[in-house]
């Protein structure tokens, strides 16, 4: 497949091109907190897709179990999953791009919030109990009847929409054609479940909003949500707000058309029972119809109370609200409802219900989380790390390439070109596989440099040694290349079974150190080995009748 | 064309007398204090806090710990860390009576607020944390010596598979030996045995086993091809051979390494520091350590062909193939050596 030149500058191009395409800086949005405002807000940056671990670009990293001291819990395993996902609820609190919230083992939680600089905040909203309420949604759709009366305080106020649509209807708004659309819309009167058509008006807030499929769902484009949430915001639309309701943000995203939108539901704002209440819930598959089911049970007290409440609201949309986040879609109520109680999810997967279920348990048995680990970074810390690294690098590198030119000449040359393909092919494995680039990580890629030369020296010294026996130069670099190759792979193969072991038994930078490590040893071989070899099938070509070698 | 080495004809296995002497007094010396001082270990394995603090002014190791003393928070180690307006304050489990879980970041603020009172606010900034509970610490120590000890074990496993086990068991043994003198090297410049460190312990195992598996290698394929050399020939040539590669590389790697160590940061010093020590400790026991216990290996259990059994007779034969004579060493020298 590889006897010929071409087909192995191709190869070589081929993973050349995937390298640079995965080293390609991308758009991130960043969710950052506004320092003047205090909330959050969307920024985009452009970088290269390298993930920085937290010792690189500073942050917070926690590491959380069930606090037992007060009395054993009785699942723990469970607990910290009811944990986790409590913790992910509240995870767009902090103005995080990549927030890692992973169990580790069966009992521990591991946060890691990149850029986050205050502990003192993280911890309080990490540890913070858990409150799980249901409410109704606003059935009576008095949010969007009062929608025209939010658009014409933000126009009064200054406000223009933003986006084409808004742009487009701009016109007509001048001639106050937005009062009579919102007479026309309260005619209609009370719309059926399934309206989908939207709400677009032009107004500063409704031409966010599109109708979801069930009354008092909205959707909003996923790059609004920062300009809604600030105009939600507002005390002038807040008075302006229906008595009763309130507006609660969904904890989902859903695409439609290659758009991402986030709901935005108005529920009342009396919950009609609260965690409190709830004693258990499970998630089992129902094996008549096959469907996903969550069971839940209630206290007596709570089962009084939303037999009651239940019994009001038949046909109506139950929201369900975790720490101020509506979780899922709302189900119906489908009659009244005592202690006993079953949310069916229909075709959807059992892991949803399951996910629902820890949900509903997280309210009920809100899991005390202690911290067992903390580690906090500063931003310039990171920094500084990362110039240094840097230097480091560059002067280990320049060294690297002066002994081997020195010493092995034009071959030395070709080594060191392979060279930067190695760097490029971490970097790009790096990037590719979404690994993190830790300051161990670092020191790992500036070491390897210095190892990965090591194949090329194998090579060359047994080049060296077959001219020497005066084999001509074409079958002294064919068998140099065939003597050194177990050498290479049973040394690299033992390196990278320690660097396996290194990436089991540890944790964090570490892992990342020994990831680096593994990642540059197969680079290293497929450089060393596979480029260097292409380059003196180039080189052999064009001087068939070399007599010397330039080793 | 520069040649380092080339057609070297050491008779290195004739010195491992030597060798073992030299590395007993490195060993011993550095376990001795090992064992008596213990080793300075990170506050990830005993729990604790660390706080790195960057001042304004230097301020000086003593004004902190006046500051901290005036708060009441004694035993906490106080070091200037690289540049003179950096410094890292650290209370391990244990020593200032903290022992529960949480106490740890009690300790950081405390610290915090009485910086604010003993420098003053605005003349420094906390630029990293760490507070470790002692649960962690325990946890990670068992898992530092898991992970050495399963390291060996798949590395054996490996060259069993690979070479045969002699080999391995020699490598392994080497490897082992590297440790040792890592941590007697750790020991003498009191480095603090942080996660970072023993994962340089681990590297320094893989570079360690590489170097030996690249002399092993040409052993294996010495064996081959000289019937009639005696393992003592055999390995001597085959170090010789391999001497000009091992510069090499030796070389570049502690270009790398010295780079690291003097650029690289506070932070990456100490595992800088033990992988630059590693080349040495790992060259020198692949020749010297590795060498000849494949040659005891071989002797007590002889493998195939039997010729670890004849390890210490030279036959000074020439090879029946002979592409280039073997030059082996002086019957004379090593002879003397013959008594094991």
């Amino acid at each position: 497949m590889f006897y010929t030149v071409r087909s192995r500058l191709i190869t070589i191009g081929i993973v050349l091109a995937l390298s640079i395409w995965a080293l390609i800086p991308t758009n991130t949005t960043q969710r950052v907190r506004d320092a003047a405002t205090g909330r959050m807000k969307d920024t985009t940056i452009r970088r290269v897709p390298i993930n920085l671990g937290l010792d690189l670009q500073g942050g917070i990293h926690l590491a959380l179990e069930v606090d037992q001291s007060k009395g054993p819990v009785p699942d723990a395993a469970e607990a910290i999953r009811r944990a986790e996902r409590v913790v992910r609820t509240r995870i767009d609190e902090f103005g995080v791009t990549e927030p890692v919230v992973q169990v580790v083992g069966n009992n521990r939680l591991i946060v890691e919030l990149a850029g986050e600089k205050d502990p003192a905040r993280a911890k309080s909203v990490i540890q913070r109990t858990a409150y799980l309420e249901f409410r109704i949604t606003d059935m009576k759709n008095l949010f969007r009847d009062a929608l025209p009366e939010v658009d014409k305080a933000l126009r009064q106020a200054g406000i223009k929409p933003a986006g084409q649509a808004a742009a487009a209807a701009s016109v007509t708004q001048l001639f106050g054609a937005d009062a009579g659309a919102g007479k026309g819309r309260r005619a209609k009167g009370k719309p059926a479940a399934k309206d989908t058509s939207d709400v677009n008006a032009p107004g500063a807030l409704s031409s966010l909003l599109f109708q979801g499929q069930l009354p008092g769902e909205y959707l909003v484009p996923e790059e609004q949500v920062p300009v809604a949430e600030s105009l939600l915001a507002r005390p002038d639309v807040r008075r302006l707000m229906p008595r009763g309701i309130e507006l609660e943000w969904g904890n989902e995203v859903s695409s439609r058309a290659a758009r991402s939108y986030r709901a935005l539901y108005a529920v009342e704002d009396r919950p009609i029972i609260t965690g409190e209440e709830l004693q258990d819930a499970r998630a089992t598959r129902d094996p008549l119809t096959n469907q996903s089911v969550v069971n839940f049970v209630l206290s007596r007290r709570g089962g009084r109370i939303f037999e009651r409440e239940t019994g009001r609201h038949v046909q109506d949309y139950m929201a369900i609200i975790l720490d101020g986040r509506v979780q899922g879609q709302p189900p119906i109520i489908k009659g009244q409802i005592g202690q006993h109680g079953q949310i069916e999810l229909g075709a959807k997967p059992l892991q949803e219900a399951q996910d629902l279920a820890l949900v509903l348990k997280a309210g009920a048995l809100p899991a005390p989380l202690t911290i067992i680990e903390e580690r906090t970074i500063g931003p310039s810390l990171g920094k500084d790390s990362i110039t240094d690294g840097i230097h480091a690098g560059i002067v280990g590198v320049a060294l690297v390439i002066l002994i081997m030119v020195v010493y092995y000449r034009w071959s030395g040359a070709l080594a060191v070109s392979a060279l930067t393909l190695y760097v490029l092919f971490t970097l790009a494995g790096l990037a590719a596989f979404g690994f993190t680039l830790t300051l161990p990580g670092l020191a790992g890629l500036v070491l390897s440099v210095g190892i990965a030369v090591d194949a090329n020296v194998l090579i060359f010294e047994r080049i060296r040694e077959e001219l020497q026996h005066g084999k001509l130069v074409r079958t002294a670099v064919d068998e140099g290349f065939t003597h050194a190759m177990s050498a290479i792979i049973d040394s690299n193969v033992s390196t990278a079974l320690t660097a396996f072991i290194l990436y089991l038994v540890g944790t964090g930078p570490v892992q990342g150190f020994a990831i680096t490590l593994i990642i540059g040893i197969a680079a290293s071989m497929v450089t060393a080995i596979f480029v260097v070899r292409t380059f003196y099938m180039i080189w052999l070509e064009r001087r068939p009748d070399m007599a010397t070698l330039s080793v | 064309m520069i040649r380092l080495f080339a057609n070297a004809n050491y008779d290195f296995i004739k010195w491992r007398r030597w060798a073992y002497g030299l590395t007993a007094a490195i060993i011993i010396p550095g376990f001795a204090l090992f064992l008596v001082h213990g080793l300075n270990y990170s506050i990830e394995f005993t729990g604790g806090t660390l706080i790195q603090v960057q001042t304004t002014q230097p301020v000086g190791t003593d004004r902190l710990r006046a500051a901290l003393d005036a708060a009441g928070i004694r035993d906490a180690e106080i070091k200037q860390f690289g540049t003179p307006t950096d410094y890292v304050v650290t209370a391990r489990l244990g020593t200032g009576g903290v022992t529960a879980e949480g106490s740890t970041q009690a300790t950081a603020a405390a610290v915090d607020s009485a910086l604010a009172r003993g420098v003053g606010a605005g003349q420094y900034a906390i630029v990293r944390t760490e507070a470790v509970g002692p649960k962690v610490g325990r946890e990670l120590q068992g898992k530092a010596f898991l992970a050495i000890f399963f390291s060996f074990i798949v590395t054996l496993i490996y060259l069993a598979f690979r070479f045969e086990w002699r080999f391995g068991l020699a490598a392994v043994l080497a490897t082992f030996h590297d440790i040792l003198t890592t941590i007697a090297f750790i020991r003498y410049l009191d480095l603090e045995v942080s996660l970072v460190v023993v994962g340089a312990v681990l590297t320094m195992v893989g570079y360690s086993l590489n170097d030996t598996i690249i002399i092993f290698d040409r052993v294996r394929e010495n064996l081959r091809k000289y019937r009639r050399q005696n393992l003592y020939e055999i390995l001597n040539l085959s170090i010789n051979e391999t001497l000009p590669r091992s510069v090499l590389t030796h070389g570049t790697t502690m270009a790398t390494t010295l780079a690291l160590v003097l650029l690289a940061g506070e932070v990456l010093r100490p595992f800088a520091l033990v992988m630059t020590f590693a080349i040495f400790t790992g060259t020198f026991s692949s020749i010297y350590i590795a060498a000849p216990l494949l040659m005891y290996i071989e002797k007590r259990w002889p493998g195939q062909d039997a010729r670890g059994a004849r390890a210490f007779r030279p036959t000074g034969a020439v090879p029946l193939d002979a592409p280039r004579p073997p030059s082996p060493p002086a019957p004379g020298g090593s002879r003397s050596k013959a008594a094991v």
